[in-house]
């Protein structure tokens, strides 16, 4: 018998109970277009957020402050051991480009009779040329405005939203700040939702001078600041950026030989290496629950099989009746479950497609459909399906001509 | 000149469920020549059901040799069995057996897939045999959409197919009325003596066994009567003399 014998024998087979093929198939269907879908979503993920770490720039350091021996702990636990100064000796170093430092604080804003609750960060003209913003009107305030502590604010999308009736140019309006008059300069681009889903458009900036001396209070230390963003002029003097700046603030921070740093230098390929290996592992656990629900759909086939060997004995009585050998039977058989699990692979992978572009769609969240994984899900299910096969159909061939043609 | 396509020599068949052993068979020596029509007769539990499922290749026996056309069946792997089956035996059975869901060419065709001819000729062949037996313009029609006879037909056609040197068929008229069977004998008669085809026909029923040339009886395993029978009955007669009934 060969194999055109063969395939045709087994889909007759299947063709004459379509009911039962078609739901034997759909736990196949079901575990493919879940695997595939899973990893779509995974790497959907880990490709956003990698994209938008990459767009923070890659040749970025952040220096942030640590908790050391005797450090200056502020009323939150935080550190204090940064200041407006460290960030402006920073930004004399040779390898340095732009220096931006941020403090923040939570405050109300109001315009008219609406208010929001929003964060005002306070930093220098540097933080556009780092971030690489373009305004969507209006300017990013100056290193002039910066000196003069001028109460200047340049707002995030979802603060002009929330503050100002829709169509409304706020340029040049007048908001305040927790009682303190701010003219709007500026509007930012929209950079949509940060990690965690905190809105990264929810923000007001001002002068960092303007922030420490208005809304920070009189802190623990003066000049604190939360963090130094720090553009390296390239990626290659990354490492030797950092190593300067090391130096540079532990002689500021007169630490001794024998004493850790207060601070800690991020930097941005070491964040992006972590959240890969993140969702790396996120996509692995998805694949991971989904190929569970392929191998139920492996063992639906074995059970379908196992029952359709019983009912259809005669048959296989009469078969070997008319001259089918052991071998022939067992491939026939084998041949019905590959068929199966192959077709039902095959409607799973064009479910699977289907569905993670449904989901990109309804959810908003970017898959990222992997050929490899599509391969992965249809091998599997072939594998699932001579796996789970192969019981049944050795079953059938065993079967004894004289008692499966008696069968009833 | 005698051509034997059956020798039996002292063949038994024990079954051992456990330590009470059932000798289904005890020591049957039989001949059968080629172009021969017999008909194997006895009550149930006499061994004739054993009987048949070794001569069909189905069943091994215990002891005793059994020769089809000169080879020794005895020592057959069952890959080898399963071949002289699909070759040399066309079986017929009570209950038709043939698949349902199935068209009445498929059914035909089953024997000659297993011997591996390529499709278009399996085809041709399959509506060949159902024109001979009868059945020109039913070849597309499902099992449960046939008569009993039809269906018995179908099951005939099946077992000519490979061109097999024996029919071998079990109570082939057990399910069909008296009409019905006198046809399926006339059939198988005509098959017989056009072709020279040989035939046993295993049947408890006398009058079945009347349409054969030779009467082999069997009880508790054993051969008590073989003998000519005189003047066989011929099936195609009596379907004449029959009145006319619709089908």
């Amino acid at each position: 018998m060969d194999l055109y014998a063969a395939l045709t024998v087994a889909w007759r087979g299947l063709l004459a109970n379509k009911m039962r093929s078609i739901l034997t198939m759909l736990g196949i269907i079901i575990g493919v277009a879940a695997v595939i879908i899973m990893i779509s979503i995974g790497q959907g993920a880990s490709a956003q957020v990698t994209s938008r770490i990459a767009s923070m720039g890659s040749n970025l350091l952040m220096v942030m402050p640590a908790a050391s021996f005797g450090a200056v702990r502020g009323a939150g636990g935080q550190v204090n051991s940064l200041t407006l100064d460290d960030a402006r000796a920073i930004g004399e170093l040779p390898l340095v480009q732009n220096v931006a430092p941020e403090a923040r604080s939570q405050v109300t804003a109001s315009f008219g009779s609406r208010t929001w609750t929003t964060t005002v960060n306070g930093t220098t003209a540097g933080l556009q040329a780092i971030k690489g913003w373009q305004m969507t009107a209006g300017a990013f305030f100056s290193n002039d405005d910066v000196d003069r502590a001028a109460l200047v604010a340049v707002l995030g999308p979802t603060v002009v939203a929330n503050l100002f009736p829709s169509g409304f140019n706020p340029i040049g309006a007048s908001i305040t700040l927790n009682n303190l008059q701010f003219t709007v300069i500026g509007v930012l681009p929209s950079q949509g939702g940060g990690f965690g889903g905190a809105d990264q458009d929810d923000v007001i900036y001002i002068p960092i001078t303007t922030a420490q001396r208005r809304f920070l209070g009189q802190g623990v230390v003066p000049n604190s600041v939360r963090m130094i963003n720090v553009q390296a002029q390239d990626t290659t003097s990354l490492t030797a950026v950092q190593e300067e700046i090391t130096s540079l603030l532990r002689q500021r921070h007169h630490l001794g030989a024998n004493q850790d740093d207060d601070f800690r230098i991020q930097n941005m390929t070491a964040v992006l290496d972590t959240v890969a290996a993140a969702t790396g592992s996120m996509t692995l656990l998805l694949a991971g629950i989904a190929a569970v629900s392929l191998l139920v759909g492996g063992i639906g086939i074995m059970n379908i099989m196992l029952v359709s060997v019983t009912e259809r004995t005669r048959e296989i009585g009469i078969r070997m009746a008319v001259g089918a050998t052991r071998g022939a039977i067992l491939t026939q058989f084998l041949v019905e479950a590959m068929i199966l699990s192959l077709v039902g692979g095959l409607i799973g992978v064009a479910g699977g497609i289907i569905g993670s572009k449904v989901v990109a769609m309804l959810a908003k969240w970017p898959t990222v459909l992997n050929p490899m994984a599509i391969l992965l899900a249809m091998g599997f299910a072939a594998l699932v399906g001579i796996f789970f096969g192969y019981y049944p159909a050795r079953k059938a061939a065993n079967a004894d001509p004289i008692e499966a043609l008696r069968f009833e | 000149m005698a051509h034997p396509v059956i020798q039996l020599k002292g063949v038994t068949r024990v079954y051992s469920p456990g330590s009470n052993q059932v000798w289904a068979l005890r020591g049957i020596n039989l001949e059968i020549n080629r172009g021969e029509m017999v008909a194997i007769m006895g009550a149930s539990g006499s061994g004739k059901s054993t009987l048949m499922h070794i001569l069909g290749c189905l069943d091994r026996p215990s002891s005793g040799q059994y020769l089809f056309a000169n080879q020794d069946v005895t020592r057959m792997t069952p890959d080898r069995l399963a071949r002289v089956r699909n070759r040399e035996i066309g079986f017929i059975f009570q209950s038709f057996n043939l698949l349902s869901h199935t068209p009445a060419w498929e059914n035909v065709c089953l024997p000659m897939i297993y011997a591996g001819i390529p499709r278009p000729v399996m085809i041709r062949k399959a509506m060949a045999m159902l024109a001979r037996v009868g059945l020109k313009g039913r070849e597309e029609h499902l099992p449960n959409q046939l008569s009993g006879g039809q269906q018995q037909r179908v099951a005939i056609a099946r077992a000519l197919v490979n061109e097999p040197s024996i029919i071998l068929a079990d109570e082939p008229t057990g399910a069909l009325d008296t009409r019905t069977s006198i046809e399926i004998m006339a059939l198988l008669q005509q098959l017989h003596q056009e072709k020279g085809l040989t035939i046993v026909i295993v049947t408890h029923e006398p009058d079945i066994a009347a349409y054969c040339e030779r009467l082999v009886r069997i009880r508790d395993g054993q051969i008590i009567e073989d003998r000519p029978v005189p003047e066989p009955r011929l099936a195609a007669r009596e379907l004449a003399a029959l009145p006319v009934e619709e089908d």
